[in-house]
């Protein structure tokens, strides 16, 4: 058992923490490409700062998490469940997902909304080594004219995009930084 | 329990805000989609904004400096309280300048300042469906909106012109977000319907409707209109008689028992600015003499 571990990492003033944590993550959601610094959460491995900064802010007993192979280990489980109280589910019903963008495929394995209800759909957070305002060519609102992210799979997130006003959303985190691309983002080649 | 004492941090308990924390991001996710959320009681009547007053709340950090107007004024009772709530609930510094603002939550107006990247604007909204006056039936309209079915709208629209000559929605008139959702947005004077194409971040709180919507940064908001009758922002054929500003929302002002009147920037930081860099109104220099 790793319950000592995984009492630590989580905010200290979870308020004023999850506060700052969700304008992070508002700004990033309002403008896809846009790469903003996080702190507060000191999550187990191979959980990063963001990730663990998004999780705490975001999830509780009413959001069922799916951890991506990537991520599902007795320790994370542990530190989740510690810290939010979420239940853990199969990518079909999961609110949030978390892992690798590999690990994670295939996209069409989570819920991506009805269309009265787009937004009963997943949002993915997507653990990556680095963020950069590089490669694809990110459109729409949110966007002055064009941002660059260095994208995971900017064609599989381009054929998410084409689902609008369904589809999912997706958080992207590295280190202690988070960025977003929503599903109203549009992706060309450069 | 927070350093803010006797109460959570602004006001509401963390799971709520973490429910309305997740229904904004998808609100922004899907611009113009109104989103369903579970509207928490507040200490203040339902009209007094409290579906934003809990947007304003899962927003707020201690470092904000918050303004909040009524009509385009900081000091009507509704805008005072909502004000000093926050200031008591999440200890943030609170402003009546636009410029120096970082969140401003509005009843009815959006202010002539243009916000610039990161500054936020809630909007309390009482009803958040345009359709809602053509179909009473949620079930309905939730269709209309998941198949884009806005041809009644449009009918409504020109059943007006074709009684009035004109479309006579002054407030509320609806928009249409990245051309997909037909958007209503709240009760502001359809003057300011242009400047929703904006660098801010707008955001849309219903109480009692229980919804939550919102637009991105530089997200395409375009007013219903058609080829023949094109939209027209409309503003009074005046100059502000206090700023001498042309090109902003006015009021009008009774002045004296003998029915005299004047015209007002609605909003007052704004005129406030202008005449302490100097503009001067019609009417200005009589009421600095006094
Ligand atoms: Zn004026």
């Amino acid at each position: 058992m790793s319950t000592i571990a995984a009492m630590k990492g989580g905010f200290n003033d979870p308020a004023v923490d999850a506060a700052h944590g969700f304008r992070a993550l508002l700004n990033a959601m309002a403008m896809p490409g846009a790469i903003n610094d996080v702190t507060g959460a000191v999550p187990v491995a191979p959980l990063s700062v963001a990730a663990g900064v998004a999780i705490l802010t975001l999830c509780d007993p009413e959001t069922p998490v799916y951890l991506a192979p990537s991520h599902d280990t007795d320790a994370v489980r542990d530190w989740i469940t510690f810290h939010t109280g979420a239940p853990f589910v199969g990518p079909s019903h999961a609110a949030f997902a978390i892992g690798t963008w590999e690990a994670l495929m295939p996209l069409d394995q989570f819920p991506i909304g009805t269309p009265e209800y787009p937004d009963r759909s997943t949002t993915l957070i997507v653990e990556m080594d680095a963020l950069a305002q590089t490669g694809a060519t990110l459109r729409g609102p949110g966007i002055r004219e064009t941002a660059q992210l260095n994208l995971p799979d900017a064609g599989a997130m381009a054929d998410n995009a084409a689902l609008f006003p369904l589809g999912v959303d997706f958080i992207l985190t590295a280190g202690a930084q988070v960025a977003a691309l929503p599903r109203s983002t549009k992706i060309g080649e450069r | 329990m927070t350093q803010s004492g006797q109460y959570n941090f602004a006001y509401l308990d963390e799971q709520t805000k973490r429910m309305i924390r997740r229904a904004l991001l998808k609100g922004l996710a899907i611009p113009g989609y109104q989103v369903p959320f579970a509207s928490r009681e507040m200490p203040m009547p339902y009209g007094w904004g409290t579906g934003g007053v809990q947007v304003t709340a899962a927003c707020l950090v201690p470092e904000d400096c918050l303004k909040v107007i009524d009509q385009g004024a900081d000091d009507t009772t509704n805008a005072v309280s909502i004000r000093k709530f926050f200031q008591r609930t999440a200890g943030v510094d609170v402003t009546e300048q636009t410029t120096a603002s970082t969140v401003i939550q509005t009843r009815h107006r959006i202010p002539e300042t243009p916000l610039r990247e990161g500054q936020i604007l809630v909007y309390q909204v009482p009803i958040p469906e345009p359709l809602r006056f053509i179909e009473p039936r949620e079930t309905e309209t939730r269709k209309m909106h998941a198949l884009a079915e806005y041809g009644l709208m449009h009918v409504k629209l020109y059943e007006d012109i074709a009684r009035h000559g004109a479309i006579s929605t002054a407030y509320a008139y609806p928009v249409s977000v990245e051309g997909r959702y037909v958007m209503d947005p709240s009760p502001i004077p359809k003057f300011d319907n242009p400047k929703m194409e904006m660098a801010g971040i707008q955001l849309f709180g219903a109480g009692r409707e229980q919804r939550i919507y919102a637009l991105p940064p530089y997200t395409r908001v375009v007013s219903l209109d058609f080829e023949d009758y094109p939209f027209d922002p409309m503003r009074a054929e005046h100059p502000c008689d206090m700023c001498g500003a042309e090109d902003t929302y006015l009021d009008e002002v009774i002045i004296d028992d003998a029915g005299g009147r004047m015209f007002v920037c609605s909003d007052t930081d704004h005129c406030t600015a202008r005449r302490a860099a100097g503009h001067r109104g019609r009417l200005a220099a009589t009421e600095d003499a006094a």
